[in-house]
């Protein structure tokens, strides 16, 4: 590849966020918006071979983007009835220079903000709006996308124009919710970019335990959620949670791509500038007195950073933070890993008391791998070899995941030569 | 934009809601009428006769039919409806979640297609 190329490509997927939400403001349409960015990377690939890169590449791109869409609108014009309309556009684009378009740029540095509360809207479904997110403000392609979550293309870019179609036909809005609902807003906004995070991270199903190329996008989103919105704890937990577990990823999978447990870990292999930005960060969120559900659980993970070696971890620590994190989330799988905390840190007795409460207390633990298999683990330690192995034999069959499954089958012949 | 909101409840427990309560519901959906009317966003709306009083009519080959009954036997029922005029989609929404039966139905919130060119673009 060409470094012209390789530029290009760079600045396309860091800039596409900014640009295609300041497009979509100007023509109130993704697909256009969309298209006449499309449009400048083309151009900008055979210019760019030709004469070399531009000092500013980012509003280079974004000048010709604009241009396309004055071009296009100008070819549209004759078959437009709304012509009016599109003289008012015409003339709103004509007069970009590349220095107004950066005070443009500047004057609003929330177009991406609009952006991801538009693909976050609570009216698109979930699948929707991971996918658009990805697609605008990620700037990932539809191929990409289709193949990061292992469904087919043709089925993921029908999900794009549906969600697309929605936010123009039913009038989902395109500006920064108001006060009176901006909190829950924000709320799904983390959820989608979690989820990213976690697809990328516990990859469902397939072959690979970790999609790398998820996790630093939702990373990065993660990011630009802090930039946009500073001193807002949760997006300060949000990203920190991220860096944290990011950090182990190095470790969590062996050379045969084997799930390595926390536990048994090389924790010179996590990542230590990860972990630093992430201590940094949750100490931070934390500061502001505004605890939540990220940031507690941000808190956490750096519990476990701190410990050079796995008995060192401070796990009453760890136990109280999941009993803070229970108590505002009441969440069946937070009681799951409370459980675990306290076998770890109380003993394996008192963790199985807790664990097989919280499994009681509903079904949506019994269809959890992770609770058969935690209960199994203590089970094991309190030397009940035979409920341990049908325990794990359950876990087994919850779980497609290869690299899970396999190390479900290790723990369940460790347990055939004891027996 | 126009929006219509349908409002959907379970009639036997509406059927069971005592007078006076019925009385300040009734209150709740005048004002909230006013308001819209005041602020230039209501077209029109009206509560609905239950539905054992719906009639369904379906012309196939030319033949018209005529049944008793709903469109669809649903868990909650079409009660009444709203037309009105919001700047988008989280307008609408915030005017929905206002009508007295959202507390214990469903509004089920449906922009209106405005001109044929939107509709086919």
């Amino acid at each position: 590849m060409s470094q012209a190329r390789e530029t290009l490509e760079k600045v396309f997927r860091e800039e596409h966020g900014r640009i295609v939400a300041t497009l979509i403001r100007i023509l109130g349409s993704f697909d256009l918006a969309e298209e006449a960015l499309q449009d400048a990377f083309t151009s900008a690939a055979s210019k760019w071979e030709q004469e070399g890169t531009p000092s500013n590449p980012g509003a280079w791109l974004t000048t010709v983007a604009h241009h396309k869409v004055v071009d296009a609108i100008r070819r549209d014009k004759t078959r437009n009835e709304k012509q009016e309309e599109v003289a008012f556009e015409s003339t709103r684009l004509q007069p970009f220079t590349e220095t107004e378009l950066r005070e443009e740029t500047h004057e609003y540095p929330d177009d991406r903000l609009r952006l991801i509360f538009t693909c976050c809207h609570p009216s698109l479904v979930r699948e929707a709006q991971v996918a658009l997110t990805l697609r605008t403000l990620g700037g990932l392609t539809t191929t990409e996308i289709a193949h990061a979550f292992l469904v087919p293309e043709a089925t993921l870019a029908q999900r794009l124009v549906r969600a697309k179609q929605k936010i123009r036909l039913a009038g989902i809005p395109y500006e920064v919710p108001s006060l009176e609902v901006i909190g829950d807003r924000l709320a799904a906004v983390r959820a989608v970019i979690y989820l990213i995070f976690n697809e990328g991270y516990a990859a469902s199903a397939g072959q690979s335990l970790i999609r790398n190329d998820l996790c630093a996008e939702a990373i990065r989103l993660g990011r630009v959620l802090c930039e946009l919105l500073p001193n807002e704890p949760e997006n300060m937990g949000l990203l920190a949670l991220m860096l944290l577990q990011d950090s182990r990823r190095e470790a969590r999978v062996n050379e045969e791509g084997e799930l390595v447990t926390l536990e048994e870990q090389d924790r010179s292999r996590w990542d230590a500038a990860e972990i630093a930005e992430g201590m940094r960060l949750v100490q931070a969120a934390l500061s502001l007195r505004r605890v939540g559900n990220y940031q507690l659980q941000a808190a956490i993970a750096a519990v476990h950073a701190e410990a050079k070696h796995a008995d060192e971890t401070d796990w009453r620590q760890i136990v109280a933070l999941y009993g803070e994190l229970l108590r505002i989330t009441s969440s069946p799988v937070v009681a799951l890993n409370h459980a675990a905390a306290v076998a770890m840190s109380e003993g394996p007795e008192q963790g199985l008391r807790l664990l097989e409460a919280a499994g009681g207390s509903g079904d949506a633990l019994q269809n959890y791998y992770l609770f058969h298999a935690s209960r199994a683990d203590l089970l094991r330690r309190l030397n009940r070899l035979d409920e341990a192995a049908t325990a794990y034999t359950t876990a087994l069959s919850l779980t497609t995941n290869l690299v899970e499954q396999n190390y479900i089958r290790r723990r369940l012949e460790e347990l055939k030569r004891k027996q | 934009m126009k929006y219509m909101l349908l409002i959907y409840h379970d009639e036997p427990s509406w059927n069971a809601v005592p007078e006076a309560e019925r009385q300040q519901i009734y209150g709740e959906y005048r004002n909230l009428r006013t308001d819209l009317q005041e602020k230039g966003q209501y077209v029109t709306g009206s509560q609905l006769q239950p539905i054992s009083t719906a009639t369904s009519v379906r012309v196939r080959d030319g033949k018209e039919l005529i049944t008793d009954g709903p469109f669809a036997e649903t868990h909650e029922q079409l009660g009444g409806y709203f037309l009105i005029e919001a700047k988008n989609l989280d307008e609408a929404t915030a005017i929905a979640a206002r009508i007295p039966s959202a507390r214990t139905g469903t509004i089920e919130v449906r922009p209106l297609v405005e001109t044929a060119a939107e509709a086919t673009a």
